[in-house]
């Protein structure tokens, strides 16, 4: 069926419940098929025609897994992952489930500890037989994952952007690959701030070193400079060596890949060493929304972020998006990019399942390529052959108030290149 | 590594870096003395010791936010407030652990280990529980936030001041309730010979527990302190649990003196070397020296000499 028809609907059947009320309240969208009284189209199409490889799919349910985080030292990136993916699957069964059949949802605890991602990955495709797994944030997660999903053949939906050289039929990656990160925002930044010079600073792990492998090669090959490459361990505290650096080199922009916790040092103790944010243009590819609250927003402010998304988008899916998360899981909560991405997750396994007129993970793998969800709060996607998104980049300057005004857009959506010549 | 730089830029980087170095150093100190009482004197591996920081901390958020919203008057002096409540906040959770659960593994140094590493564990679940699993912000108080331009290329965070101003007070404090005060002979009676010291009538137990309390305590005041720095959240406590026996260590486990001349060294050794090598280098040149100091000489740098 045509996805593109994201009118609002009345939605049939449910509880009317407090919950129910507040999840219509920001219903992205109500596809045709909520309109078809409950069960209808479970009749119409019966489990042995949609599922022919033994998943736990039956006349009225449909098992998915969540796989994220929830203790450990990852959790505090992953419970957003984990809300928006709830979110939206309550919202998909608000309108009828997928195909007819109402998801349930089985959670596993990834506890940050990667063996223990891959041993939950194979209990939820072994054991329960899932359709389809959401989960993993960090690619050392998903690495560890990447051959259980492709030997007992499932499907992950996987949030985060990440570095890019990598692509699979098991996977469909939400958020942006490297380059599509990367690319526009220096772009941007060398066009409307005239920058020549470019202090390249992250923490030491795999992600920051391949994007700012990706962004030195396109620095040079535009004829600026990289005048400094810096990485810290993960969880680094102490940044007042490098900062002593930076304003020695006086870059035209610091680029930072610093993740985590480490924000906060870095951040504070930029602004205690006298660099001003407004007129010291520093470009950030790691920090959104969740990382504002720990560093503080008066900490930040004035700085670039890179990324797809961020919460003050305005369009009315992402007020629609906004207004439910909130009346979810709380007025305090705050949306990063990886949250949204994985907001996307259930709603392009959806469509895929609806388009394929299956749950096979075979006929889904297929099948995704040119899947278009327009109810996407970060505007619209559409699903590559490579099993990524085509997606728009945004640059967001940061306000006092942990928010981010977004002050540029690229017009069209980007074609995501996971494996970009040259820079493997 | 030194090319490319002019001499008088050199001259100012060295200073730069000399003072970047002795921010760390106060740093590593303010993390370090507390267990240097408690694991030096006390012969207890406190692997809980970050907790006790990040309680501090936290208590430094709730403060903040409960000054600014009832008498914002007061915001710019709360930070001296918030340090009193986190030492007496971390000092009392440290009496009412060693009463619950230490006094009963004096000796028994690898039972501590695993009793406080279990400690650090529920103490991080409960920080999850009560303060959500996201970094809190800390806000402070504009006067601490600026800096003092010595040069064109010199600047001094006023923070750094700060941080290194406290550590002088606590320092010069813990030296004199330590080695002048009538409390601080009876603790090193106790620690170097608990019978004898019983037998002569210091009461011992009160000794042990107002000791681990106050090594907790200074743990509290030194998490307060890195707000200006760091992350406030529930497992921030682990990245500064191995710097800090690093430095303990180092330094000859039962020589306070020893903690701070440790503290120096590895702080300036690894300021000086991530200026001119990368961060992770440095950081792997500082382990590997420290480690092959140690195998030269196991009892650290500084050893009391004490009768075997």
């Amino acid at each position: 069926m045509s996805s593109d028809k994201f009118d609002a609907g009345k939605p049939v059947g449910g509880l009317p419940s407090p919950l129910r009320r507040k999840l219509l309240l920001g219903m992205a969208a109500l596809p045709a098929v909520g309109l078809l009284p409950r069960g209808a189209l479970a009749q119409a199409l019966p489990t042995d025609a949609v599922n022919t490889t033994k998943l736990a799919v039956t006349d009225s349910t449909v098992k998915v897994g969540i796989l994220h985080s929830t203790t450990g030292t990852m959790a505090i990136s992953e419970t957003g992952s984990v809300q928006a993916e709830k979110l939206a699957i309550a919202q998909i069964n608000e309108m009828g489930g997928v195909l007819g059949r109402k998801i349930e949802v089985i959670q596993e605890d990834g506890a940050s500890d990667w063996p223990t991602f891959a041993e939950k990955a194979r209990k939820l495709l072994v054991e329960d037989k899932v359709a389809a797994v959401f989960g993993c944030w960090t690619s050392a997660s998903r690495k560890a994952v990447l051959p259980v999903f492709e030997q007992y053949n499932g499907m992950l939906y996987y949030p985060t952007f990440y570095e890019g050289l990598e692509q699979s039929k098991n996977v469909i990656y939400t958020g942006q690959e490297a380059t599509q990160q990367i690319l526009a925002g220096l772009d941007w930044v060398t066009k409307e701030k005239g920058a020549k010079s470019f202090f390249l600073i992250g923490s030491d792990y795999i992600w920051p070193r391949t994007s700012n492998k990706i962004a030195r090669k396109h620095i040079e090959m535009k004829g600026q400079k990289v005048v400094g490459e810096e990485y810290f361990p993960l969880g680094h505290t102490q940044f007042n060596s490098v900062i002593n650096k930076i304003k020695l080199t006086k870059p035209d922009v610091i680029y930072a890949s610093v993740v985590g916790g480490s924000n906060v040092a870095f951040y504070k103790q930029m602004k205690a060493a006298g660099i001003d944010l407004n007129k010291q243009v520093l470009m950030t590819i790691s920090v959104t929304e969740d990382e504002m609250l720990g560093i503080g927003g008066e900490n930040i402010a004035g700085a670039y972020a890179c990324m797809k998304y961020f919460q003050s988008l305005q369009n009315p899916n992402n007020e629609k998006f906004v207004a439910a998360f909130k009346a979810m899981w709380g007025a305090n909560s705050v949306i990063g990019d990886v949250t949204q991405a994985g907001y996307l997750g259930p709603w392009l396994w959806k469509l895929t399942v609806e388009k394929a007129k299956s749950f096979d993970i075979d006929k889904i793998a297929v099948a995704s390529e040119g899947i278009e969800f327009s109810g996407a709060p970060e505007g619209y996607v559409r699903v590559h052959g490579n099993h990524h998104l085509w997606s728009k980049t945004r640059v967001g300057r940061a306000r006092p108030d942990g928010q981010f005004d977004v002050v540029y857009e690229t017009a069209d959506l980007i074609e995501p290149n996971p494996f970009p010549k040259g820079y493997q | 590594m030194f090319e490319g730089y002019s001499l008088a830029e050199l001259g100012s980087i060295f200073a730069m870096q000399g003072f970047a170095g002795l921010i760390l150093f106060s740093v590593f100190v303010l993390m370090a003395l507390g267990l240097a009482i408690i694991f030096g004197q006390m012969g207890v591996i406190n692997m809980a010791h970050g907790e006790f920081m990040i309680l501090g901390a936290y208590v430094t958020y709730l403060c903040s936010n409960f000054i600014s919203s009832t008498v914002p008057a007061l915001f710019p002096a709360y930070f001296f407030i918030a340090m009193i409540l986190a030492f007496f906040a971390s000092g009392a959770l440290g009496m009412l652990v060693e009463w619950g659960m230490i006094r009963f593994l004096y000796r028994r140094p690898l039972d501590t280990l695993l009793a406080t590493w279990g400690l650090s564990l529920i103490l991080q679940q409960v920080f999850r529980s009560v303060f959500g699993a996201r970094e809190v912000g800390v806000v402070l108080p504009d006067w601490l936030m600026g800096s003092v331009a010595v040069t064109d290329t010199i600047e001094v965070p006023i923070n750094g001041l700060f941080v290194m101003a406290l550590t002088i007070a606590i320092t010069v404090v813990i030296y004199a309730v330590m080695f002048r005060s009538r409390w601080g002979q009876g603790v090193r009676a106790v620690m170097q010979n608990r019978t004898m010291a019983g037998a002569v009538g210091i009461n011992t137990e009160k000794v042990d527990r107002y000791t681990f309390g106050l090594g907790c305590g200074i743990a509290g005041v030194a998490g307060s302190a890195f707000t200006m720095v760091g992350s406030t959240g529930p497992t921030s406590g682990q990245l500064y649990i191995v710097d800090t026996f690093l430095v303990v260590v180092f330094g000859g486990a039962q020589s306070l003196i020893g903690t701070i001349a440790s503290a120096f060294t590895i702080s300036q050794a690894q300021s000086t070397m991530e200026f001119f090598l990368s961060g992770s280098t440095a950081k792997v040149l500082t382990l590997l020296t420290v480690v092959v100091i140690l195998m030269l000489r196991p009892q650290g740098l500084f050893v009391l000499k004490v009768r075997r």
